[in-house]
């Protein structure tokens, strides 16, 4: 008996539809994001991200919409990340209905926005996103840089001493993306979603390149994640988030069915 | 039709709250409410609450409703939630020692620092996600809810009564803590039945329905 490791569909929102790009480009349209959810939670999803990744400015409206509709009736924890830069952003995402919010650029432009939100809202709520991309070379140690914008800006901020920074600060949850994965489905970068995991205190959500559930099931045995998220298998129900569960359960890992 | 009355006394986001209550039983009128009158004249109450102990108690104090929280506890059903479990003992040790509200006789401490689990692995801090809940003993609340269903948490402090008779259940987290209070008219919970689907719905309806008897 104990916590069961958590398994987190992704909807990346794009003008109120559901998108999947392989590395931010090819964006293919997946649906429509409360039917999608509504769905996930009938499979068992323990809870459900949407990046809001909606460029322009006007049509931000649209997620809040999109939250307020799913939280009405979908009762599991629900975070919205994309665009969140003020605590007024917070507040009007927590007041749809949302549980968390993700942090990303915001965090890196201004590492104190991080401390504020969480006085503010709770560190139970402020889930700080990070998009890392390995910088080493294959015979060194590993070392992961910090990217902005998509992955293509870098910041030459190294990752785990970053995740330490933003736990510091009051992060509740890392949700840690691998740039050099997202998109490939060639599975989690191991070595880093594990150097991360091991360095803080708090829950990771490993993310970036799930191609098939025995990555899922990897990323909580050895890359250490307490929870595993992916949006392109789930989508184009490639498989069910049942059977993940499933095959989870049967590579021993304690899931809720 | 009955009432429940949510207390609104500024901390979070009690969207969630007031959605799940509406969806549990479609036939109560769910009120979400910062005035005294309001929660004293609703059927029942339910007492929510996310963040930090020392604000809670501020905004309970500075207000008037701990006096009205403390009414309530005397006189009819009583759920609280999270946050508002833990302002219903008697202190917690959350920012430097805080006061609470004596409901329920005991402290609130901290997960024990550099937690491992079986295999050697740490835990995390917040307790964060779904787990078990072991029921303790018959409750109207726990009707129609498997034994060892899976809440969802998200907290870095817990309950310890004084009296063990009050544990109506316990998770592992490794080692059992106390996450569900009940005595007389009061229940409490650490999970979020809010956000714990089915089951969590099936509790909130189970509560719309108690008449505050054991």
């Amino acid at each position: 008996m104990s916590l069961a490791k958590r398994i987190i569909p992704c909807l990346d929102v794009d003008n109120g539809r559901v998108v999947k790009g392989v590395k931010f480009v090819d964006i293919r349209d997946a649906g429509d994001p409360v039917e999608i959810a509504r769905r996930y939670d009938r499979e068992g999803a323990d809870e459900i991200t949407f990046l809001d990744i909606t460029a322009t400015h006007d049509n931000r409206d649209t997620i809040v919409h999109v939250v307020e509709q799913v939280a009405s009736e979908v009762f599991i924890p629900l975070t919205v990340g994309g665009g969140i830069r003020t605590l007024e952003d917070i507040r009007r995402m927590l007041n749809a209905g949302a549980d968390k919010v993700g942090i990303n650029s915001a965090a890196v432009f201004n590492p104190d926005f991080v401390r504020e939100a969480a006085e503010r809202f709770g560190s139970q709520c402020i889930v700080v996103a990070i998009d890392a991309k390995k910088v080493s070379s294959p015979d060194e140690p590993g070392r992961w840089e910090i990217f902005t914008h998509g992955g293509r800006k870098p910041t030459g901020i190294e990752a785990i001493a970053w995740a330490k920074k933003m736990v510091d600060y009051g992060a509740g949850e890392i949700l840690l993306t691998s740039m050099d994965r997202d998109g490939t489905r060639e599975g989690f970068d191991l070595p880093l979603t594990r150097a991360i995991s091991e360095a803080v205190t708090v829950p990771v959500i490993a993310s970036g390149g799930v191609g098939n559930l025995d990555h899922l099931a990897d990323g909580i045995l050895e890359g250490k994640a307490d929870a595993v998220l992916a949006a392109s298998i789930f989508h184009f129900a490639e498989y069910t988030i049942e059977q993940a569960k499933q095959h989870m359960a049967s590579r021993g890992i304690e899931v809720r069915l | 039709m009955s009432s429940v009355a949510v207390i609104d006394y500024g901390m979070g986001n009690l969207h969630s709250i007031v959605k799940a209550l509406q969806h549990a039983d479609p036939e109560v009128d769910v009120v979400c409410v910062s005035d005294a009158d309001a929660i004293l004249r609703a059927d029942r109450v339910v007492f929510p609450g996310v963040g930090a102990i020392r604000d809670c108690m501020q905004a309970l104090n500075q207000s008037g409703l701990s006096d009205v929280i403390q009414q309530v506890a005397k006189s009819k059903p009583l759920l609280g939630i999270c946050l508002g479990m833990q302002a219903l003992l008697t202190d917690s040790e959350e920012n430097g020692g805080t006061l609470c509200l004596d409901v329920f006789s005991g402290h609130v401490i901290h997960f024990p620092e550099s937690l491992k689990d079986s295999d050697g692995n740490s835990l995390k801090i917040p307790h964060m996600g779904w787990n078990q809940v072991h029921q303790l003993q018959q409750h109207p609340l726990w009707e129609n809810i498997p034994q060892d269903s899976r809440f969802y948490f998200v907290h870095s402090y817990y309950a310890q009564p004084d009296d063990a008779a009050i544990m109506a259940a316990t998770t592992q987290y490794p080692e059992a803590f106390t996450c569900a209070l009940a005595q007389d008219n009061v229940f409490a919970v650490q999970f979020h039945p809010e956000k714990s689907q089915a089951v969590g719905l099936q509790l909130l309806n189970n509560f719309l329905h108690w008449d505050g008897q054991a």
